[in-house]
């Protein structure tokens, strides 16, 4: 059961208290977007052995939505951070390529 | 003979006898005693028969390692299966019974299969039950059934209450021995809030019996002042009688505390589950002494050794009067010494190893008069239910059996293994010991919390320190390193004084002799619970079953209820030995909580009866339940079913509110739909995107019906929106949809369109919403007088706000059966009177209640579509010809892009279409329509399948609704649906709207 911290309302909790809402930043593709573009959109997903980024929804505590960076080896936390944003901030990316070096995911790194 | 000792017990108080059953016998022992102490005490090793063969076994441990003495305890709402007799504490009038024989321990029929155990190998029932193939449901299966299983399930309810505790702690200690004491205290003095978990009823573990000095005091007086400090600090919470069950992520354990088991007429829960969140976790949880692999290694009498001076030591009972001591270490000369201070025979040790020169404690023995025979082992234990003797062999010879030696137990000693099971659970590692041959923790590979820094510590003999100065230093260590972890800084403090017992280093030996042949591999255990053999691991390894996981599964090897506390090293070095390899590289098999089973009343805690789910109940809830409410589950909520009068059967009920609503009047209590406010100057633009219809345009006043979708373009949701104002829209939804539809709206608002200026609240339980419906509805509400309710002044598909009956209400004049219908909402406070009222205006309009199965079969008749029943997940909008409802002036809405996908815009999908049986009966619901031919996997091709089907009792027949292959192509075709009963129902294909087609009914 992982420890989160919620970066809306500060509230640092059980993982009951939140509810994983699958891989971060995805771009949506609506009607215009090819077959191969939509089929990404919807189905394709990172599997990573490490670094990965994710969506999570305080569901039990203030209702609002979250990203957070995580090892899925270690369970290790790298920092959670605001859904509003299309890409991880330089912040957490820094953190990772501290304890990562040489760390990818997706076009990032 | 097993028996009480006149002296010894320093556990027992032997002032106080207490009574307890076994198989009906009467017994005694005295408080303190644990139900195995106790029945050794009265002779009775013979505790139980093994789970294949059959064969008689006894008590092997002392500790929640046995693997043997496992009873039923209790009667009736207190019985409880597979109680381990070593951890069970004895109490005045315990009742407890064998398990796995018939009819009687003493007599077991299927102790047969032990005289076939030559030909019931390992993967015996995988070889022999295959074929022929139908044999296996008919005559085997069964038959394995009636034998399988270890103790019964109970029948009763269970009687006792149970809890969980939620707590947090900086450093929580793992076991209460000497180690785990200490680390505590050194934890709890550098500031550290502490709580230190012990599984026994005793502080201070196995060394007040093992004995030595710490700061020049007797260890067992070092426990009493260990504990009397510890509970003089403020910062120490101390739980006896309290596992730690699990270690998982980021320092979640589970602790499990057996409040009431030794004292059952105690008030209070009898478990108490701790979800404790450490800071960081010190495992002192001590080690587990490994048996050793000879023939006849199962017979009762056959103990650990330390289990044995567990029984002199700390319950002052022999379990026998002259024991054979084998071993491949020092340790096991303690029980000599302990034997011998008792009073009891040994008549010779049996040392696998040739040592050079005499350690200690072998000199000891020696100088006490023990026989000690160097080099060598047991070549097989004599005796049926009762060890008779030894025939003693050379270890490195294959058995030749040089004398043989009379005794009535044997205490065997094959090294020790830390319990590395907590350390393990959450990922961490191990390594091989080459000089004690175990597996300990490679504190260098710990389990890591969020911080990324390791949150969990070994401590003591659980870190493989066995001598006592190494684990008095390494727990002092330990504590003041997760006092450290968790922030806190310890004061400079020298680890106590100790001094360890120089020993002779042990010598691994994983079957003894070395050289043992078949015969005796074939009788020599590993894992008792589950009768696995030496012999069979062997053939596991030599049939290809190469890794420990898949060699554990084929022969079941620690697979039974002991989680092979005593079996799997052995089993590994079998399998290591076999494959010709080193042990590390076999490796272990997984670790998984619970460390020793708990029970399923601990897990489920007070989420039982009444409380293991919440009930939503409408603020007409108690009206329904006074007026013949048959309930049904809806969500979370409770709807009528049906409200039945005297007389009435449930489906005569539902006939009759059907025909009602279409002849007078009905009153639904329609509260549970959702109620979703979307306001803000986004909201248009919002819901265009969240509906596949046009929001944006509807007017203030109106309403509008919607249809939802998920991004995958199937249907996901459907109701009715009302625009309040221009940035105010009010969405209904499913009953079971109010939350999952809110959580969607939020998702898409917070992740994807956080720049639109909507709020969204959930309203549903503010409101009370009442469906009047039918010719005489308006009557009705102009009955109780107010609002203006006339065709003209709030037509079909508009809402206003007034008050009718001098309540304030808001009505919609919607419709989900076809007839005249409002929708009155008011103050959920209300809801009660609102809802009197209109009772009492209608009494003279033929005014009755209605359930949800009236409701569906008034939809069902006017070919409405029902949120899972038409749809099921895998179906879009249009499958059900809804195409009107999606709109072609929007660029884009969520499940527009997938609905043009190649599979959703195929014209082979199945369509809705109504379905008319030939014969007026009711078709099955869910019945499947077939086709001709068949398809790849040889099975019959389908055509369609049935979604909705009732009884109409206004259309006097049945009607049902499906979705058909090119359905609504195939108007007046007849199908055929096949029941599970060989007979076949024919329907017509038909238009989906039964009733009113023209929806004149509606509109007046």
């Amino acid at each position: 059961m992982l420890i989160l911290t919620c970066p809306n309302c500060g509230v640092t909790g059980e993982e009951t208290e939140f509810h994983a809402g699958g891989e971060a930043h995805l771009k949506r593709f609506g009607p215009g977007s090819s077959d191969g573009e939509f089929e990404t959109y919807l189905f394709m997903r990172e599997n990573p052995k490490g670094v990965h980024f994710e969506r999570w929804r305080h569901v039990y505590g203030c209702g609002k939505w979250f990203h957070a960076a995580r090892c899925t080896t270690t369970l290790e936390v790298f920092g959670t951070y605001s859904a509003q944003v299309t890409e991880p901030p330089k912040e957490i990316r820094d953190t990772i390529s501290e304890k990562r070096p040489g760390w990818t995911w997706r076009d990032f790194a | 003979m097993s028996t009480r000792l006149a002296t010894g017990g320093r556990l027992l108080n032997k002032d106080k006898a207490v009574r307890f059953t076994f198989n009906g016998q009467q017994m005694r022992g005295f408080e303190g005693d644990t139900l195995a102490s106790a029945l050794l005490a009265n002779d009775q090793m013979l505790v139980g028969r093994s789970f294949k063969y059959h064969r008689p076994r006894g008590i092997v441990a002392a500790g929640p390692e046995e693997p043997n003495a496992l009873v039923n305890l209790g009667v009736e709402g207190k019985f409880e299966p597979n109680q381990r007799a070593t951890t069970t504490e004895l109490f005045e009038g315990l009742l407890a019974t064998s398990q796995n024989h018939w009819p009687s321990l003493e007599f077991d029929v299927g102790a047969i299969n032990a005289k076939l155990s030559r030909f019931m190998p390992a993967g015996f029932y995988y070889k022999m039950f295959i074929h022929p193939r139908p044999l296996w449901k008919h005559l085997y299966e069964p038959f394995i059934r009636q034998a399988a299983g270890l103790g019964q399930a109970p029948k009763g309810r269970d009687a006792d209450t149970y809890e969980h505790f939620h707590t947090f702690c900086d450093v929580l200690v793992v076991g209460g021995g000497i180690a785990g004491l200490l680390a505590a205290r050194s934890a709890a003095q550098a500031g550290a809030r502490v709580l230190i978990l012990e599984q026994t009823a005793h502080w201070g573990g196995r060394a007040p019996v093992d004995g030595g000095e710490v700061d020049g005091k007797p260890v067992d007086k070092i426990v009493d002042e260990l504990v009397s400090e510890l509970s003089d600090m403020g910062n120490v919470t101390m739980r006896l009688r309290t596992m730690g069950a699990g270690v998982y992520d980021h320092g979640y354990v589970l602790g499990y505390e057996r409040l009431t088991d030794h004292a059952p007429e105690a008030d209070g829960p009898r478990h108490r589950l701790w979800r404790i969140r450490a800071g960081h976790v010190v495992t002192a949880t001590g080690a587990i002494e490994r048996p050793l692999s000879f023939a006849g290694n199962d017979i009762p009498g056959v103990m650990l050794a330390a289990a044995v001076r567990d029984y002199v030591v700390n319950y002052g009972v022999s379990p026998g009067d002259r024991t054979v001591i084998v071993t491949n270490n020092d340790d096991a000369y303690r029980t000599a010494s302990a034997l011998k201070a008792a009073g009891l025979d040994v008549p010779a040790i049996l040392d696998a190893r040739v040592l050079p020169v005499d350690s200690p404690l072998v000199a000891e023995a020696k100088a006490a008069g023990i026989r000690v025979l160097m080099g060598h082992g047991v070549a097989k234990v004599l005796g049926g239910k009762r060890v008779t003797g030894v025939a003693v062999c050379s270890q490195a010879g294959e058995g030749a059996v040089l004398e043989e030696i009379a005794c009535d137990t044997v205490a065997m000693s094959g090294g020790w293994s830390p319990v590395v099971h907590l350390w393990s659970h959450c990922g961490g590692k191990l390594l091989w010991d080459n000089d004690f041959a175990m597996f300990r923790p490679d504190v260098d590979k710990a389990p890591l919390g969020a911080d990324g820094t390791a949150f969990v510590s070994p401590a003591g003999s659980a870190n493989g320190h066995f001598g006592l100065a190494e684990l008095v230093g390494d727990a002092h260590a330990m504590g003041r390193a997760a006092a450290k972890a968790t922030g806190h800084t310890p004061k400079k403090a020298a680890a106590p004084d100790a001094h360890s017992v120089e020993e002779a280093p042990m010598a691994p030996v994983w079957l003894m002799p070395q050289g043992a042949g078949k015969a005796l591999r074939g009788k020599a255990w590993l894992d008792y619970q589950n009768d696995v053999k030496v012999s069979d691991v062997q053939l596991a390894a030599q049939e290809g079953f190469e890794s420990v996981e898949h060699a554990k599964r084929y022969t079941t090897l620690g697979m039974a209820t002991d989680q092979g506390k005593l079996s799997n090293i052995n089993g590994l070095a079998i399998l290591s030995d076999a494959l010709n390899q080193p042990i590390p590289q076999t490796g272990t098999t997984t670790f998984r909580p619970p460390y020793t089973p708990i029970s399923m009343g601990a897990i489920a805690g007070e989420a039982r009866g009444k409380v293991f789910q919440p009930i939503r109940r409408t603020p007409l809830h108690d009206w329904h339940d006074a007026n013949g409410a048959n309930w049904e589950p809806v969500g979370q909520w409770r709807r009528p079913y049906a409200f039945v009068r005297n007389g009435e059967t449930v489906y005569d009920a539902v006939m009759r509110e059907t025909k009602n609503v279409r002849e007078n009047l009905g009153l639904l209590d329609a509260s549970t739909l959702g109620k979703l406010i979307v306001k803000g100057p986004d909201a248009g633009k919002f819901l265009d995107m969240l509906y596949t219809n046009m929001m944006s345009t509807l007017k203030p006043g109106k309403c509008r019906y919607g249809l939802m979708c998920s991004e995958n373009g199937f249907l996901i949701d459907d109701g009715v929106v009302a625009r309040i104002d221009d940035q105010t829209f009010l969405c209904h939804t499913t009953t079971g949809g109010a939350e999952s539809i809110h959580q969607h709206m939020e998702e898409w608002l917070q992740t994807e369109w956080w720049d639109m200026q909507v709020y969204v609240a959930n309203v549903t339980e503010q409101y009370a919403q009442i469906a009047v419906v039918g010719p005489n509805a308006r009557k009705a509400l102009e009955a109780l007088g107010g609002m203006d309710v006339s065709a003209e002044a709030l037509g079909f598909m508009e809402w206003t706000d007034g008050t009718l009956g001098g309540f304030d209400v808001r009505a919609y004049r919607i419709s989900f059966s076809g007839e005249l219908s409002y929708e009155i909402a008011v103050k959920a406070s209300e809801g009660q009177a609102l809802w009197d009222a209109l009772m009492a205006v209608g009494d003279s309009l033929g005014v009755m209640s209605y359930g949800t199965e009236a409701l569906h079969i008034l939809r069902a008749e006017k070919g409405f579509i029902m949120i899972g029943d038409e749809t099921d997940g895998t179906v879009i909008p249009q499958d059900l010809g809804l195409n009107w409802a999606l709109s072609k002036k929007k660029d884009d809405y969520l499940g527009k892009r997938a609905q043009q996908r190649t599979h959703m815009a195929d014209p082979a999908r199945w369509k809705l279409v109504g379905l008319e049986t030939v014969d007026g009966s009711v078709l099955p619901d869910g019945a499947y329509a077939v086709a001709d031919g068949t398809n790849a996997n040889g099975q019959r091709n389908m055509q369609g399948r049935v979604t909705s089907s009732y009884h109409s009792p206004n259309l006097k027949k049945g009607i049902a609704m499906g979705l058909v292959l090119h359905g609504p192509e195939r108007m007046g075709e007849v199908i055929e649906f096949p029941g599970t009963d060989g007979t076949t129902c024919k329907a017509k294909i038909v238009s989906p709207v039964f009733y009113d087609p023209d929806g004149e009914k509606q509109n007046v």
